[in-house]
């Protein structure tokens, strides 16, 4: 067997799968066209809201895509991902808030004024919170495990109260948009075409994902995941490796939330708030850890039940939490594992 | 007169109130195996911590090819040309033995922040990692994840892991340990033609390979270093006798 492996590939090359038409292709396939067509059969009936409700979905997915780089692929259990996907949506509330009344966001000592374009938005948050991320970042890696849970819940319990209990952006009532944010040559207004930005916006995170994860740096990564011990007598030290990949994990969650504070009208707290850390983490867990379309398919279901369950009963979390239940118990690699089979070896 | 490689000098380390490592010097030279041998609760481990990186010592200095690596971390050790192997294999379970072997070259090419180019087709890392693994004759293995390997193949895999990084000394701590009398018999021919590249230090149980390998054998007991010399010195040595060989 082995033998006639190294006959037709130079030993060393870890089998790639070739072909999108074996059974996890066919779940990857088919997961993108069902969040696709959907949306776009809704559209063609006329059920704006479904619409809508496909761009949430998107949109939690790609939280969750982030959350799943920091989780899944670095071995870091982040609980406190909803500061950067807060972040992300106040960058997009607070700038449009300004733009909207002609008001400067700083006018010392340097003026810095509102902007209702998203490019404007996207890029502000990527900033800001990749600047959060490595502060939290540099000071939670130091720990590990429980310590690593709780002191990311930590700082973003902080940044939940700070958000709470400052006036000028609407406090615990939130900030309206009252406009969604423009981009150049592009009706963002329209739900069809905002669905479609944000399905492109989903495919770029997966992308760099599993693009990152298959170069020198996803090999470290991986390392330092599975055994930092290694990594460091190999002569990499896994401190920075992480470092780097939780702060772009937050990058990517932080623009779910700008784009998701443009989908509602809305960003206030709540999208703070540690319920929106364990949404994201339940999510990543339901579609299967480290798995690339995990997270679509955890958002999918998640956001389902949501809708389905919560029309006929308030306790549908508790529906919830039988499935997670399920899960965690019987599906150990999540929906994916369940749908697709267990990842190769490489 | 050969080159020293790495040195010791003069090791202290206490935890509370017991001295692990008293007093320790050593050294070692290019083109030999030198041999760490000691009872249980000698303090063999808190020595190759301390020369690995992973623990600080109290007092006294670490030289690695002519320079002070006392206060460096394992990584930074690794990286200047320490290899080790683990008493406990330390590998990536899930991943194949390329991936495990691939990850010291890439250490070596220093260019872990690139994020573009999947390494699977990156043959600046899969020719050095198939010519380690050649060295210690895995490659017919190359593919296969580590948790399928044999206990004896993993451990030829840690060495493979540490050529990786191209030493200038390897330190390997009880290769051995777990292997039957064959996997200890073609572990220690791999060892006796890599030392002529690669000089090493050797902590060992196995009095046996320790005789046949080491061209000077270093006892540690209660934290300090008893006896030196080769292995007929060793053998002789009442001292040795009494504390470790048991008569």
């Amino acid at each position: 067997m082995d033998k006639l492996k190294n006959d037709s590939a130079p030993p060393g090359l870890p089998a790639i799968p070739a072909t999108w038409f074996d059974r996890k292709g066919l779940v990857q396939i088919g997961l993108l066209a069902l969040l696709l067509l959907a949306p776009l059969a809704a559209y063609l009936l006329g059920h704006v809201y479904y619409v809508n409700l496909g761009s949430r979905i998107t949109l939690i997915a790609m939280a969750a895509v982030g959350l799943n780089l920091a989780i899944g692929y670095g071995g870091m259990v982040s609980f406190g991902h909803a500061a950067y996907f807060g972040l992300g949506g106040y960058v997009a509330g607070i700038s449009a808030y300004h733009a909207f009344d002609y008001s400067p966001f700083l006018s010392w000592p340097i003026a810095i004024p509102g902007s209702d374009s998203m490019l404007v938005i996207w890029l502000a948050t990527i900033l800001l919170c990749g600047l959060l991320a490595l502060a939290i970042g540099a000071i939670s890696l130091r720990t590990t495990g429980v310590y690593f849970i709780m002191i990311t819940l930590a700082f973003a319990q902080m940044v939940y109260y700070f958000a709470n209990s400052w006036p000028s952006y609407g406090g615990e009532d939130g900030l309206p948009i009252y406009l969604r944010n423009t981009l150049p040559l592009v009706d963002t207004g329209r739900p069809l075409t905002f669905f479609l930005l944000c399905f492109a916006g989903l495919l770029l995170a997966m992308a760099i994902t599993s693009r990152m994860m298959k170069s020198r740096f996803g090999a470290a990564l991986t390392m330092a995941r599975l055994n930092d011990t290694r990594l460091a007598t190999a002569g990499i030290s896994p401190y920075p490796v992480r470092l780097v990949a939780f702060v772009v994990s937050a990058m990517i969650t932080g623009l779910a939330g700008a784009l998701y504070a443009d989908l509602n009208g809305f960003v206030s707290p709540t999208l703070l708030s540690w319920h929106m850390s364990g949404e994201l983490m339940v999510i990543v867990i339901l579609g299967g850890v480290g798995r690339l379309y995990g997270p679509l398919a955890g958002a999918l279901l998640f956001v389902m039940m949501e809708t389905l369950l919560g029309g006929l009963t308030e306790y549908w979390k508790l529906f919830l939490g039988l499935v997670l239940l399920f899960v965690v118990l019987f599906a150990k690699h999540g929906l994916m594992g369940w749908l697709a089979g267990r990842e190769p070896h490489v | 007169m050969s080159e020293t490689v790495l040195s010791l000098n003069d090791l202290h380390k206490r935890f509370g109130a017991l001295q692990a490592t008293r007093g320790v010097s050593l050294d070692l030279q290019e083109g030999e195996i030198h041999a760490l041998i000691g009872p249980n609760g000698a303090g063999k481990s808190t020595l190759i911590g301390q020369i690995a990186g992973s623990l600080a010592p109290d007092q006294g200095s670490v030289h690695l090819a002519g320079r002070e690596i006392t206060r460096l971390s394992v990584a930074q050790r690794a990286r200047l040309g320490l290899g080790r192997s683990f008493q406990v294999s330390s590998l990536a379970e899930p991943l194949s033995v390329m991936r495990n072997v691939m990850i010291g070259v890439q250490a070596l090419q220093g260019h872990s922040f690139r994020f573009w180019k999947p390494v699977y087709r990156d043959e600046s890392l899969l020719a050095p990692a198939r010519e380690a693994l050649e060295r210690m004759q895995l490659l017919h293995r190359a593919d296969t994840p580590v948790s399928e390997l044999s206990h004896g193949e993993r451990r030829q895999v840690e060495v493979a892991c540490a050529l990786a990084l191209k030493p200038r000394a390897l330190l390997l701590d009880e290769p051995m340990a777990g292997l039957g009398p064959e996997g200890t018999a073609r572990l220690t021919e791999l060892l006796e033609a890599l030392k002529l590249e690669v000089p090493i230090l050797l902590i060992e149980h196995d009095m046996e390979a320790v005789f046949r390998l080491a061209d000077r054998i270093s006892v540690l007991v209660a934290g300090s270093i008893i006896a030196h010399g080769d292995s007929v010195t060793i053998r002789q040595d009442p001292q040795v006798r009494e504390a470790y060989l048991g008569d």
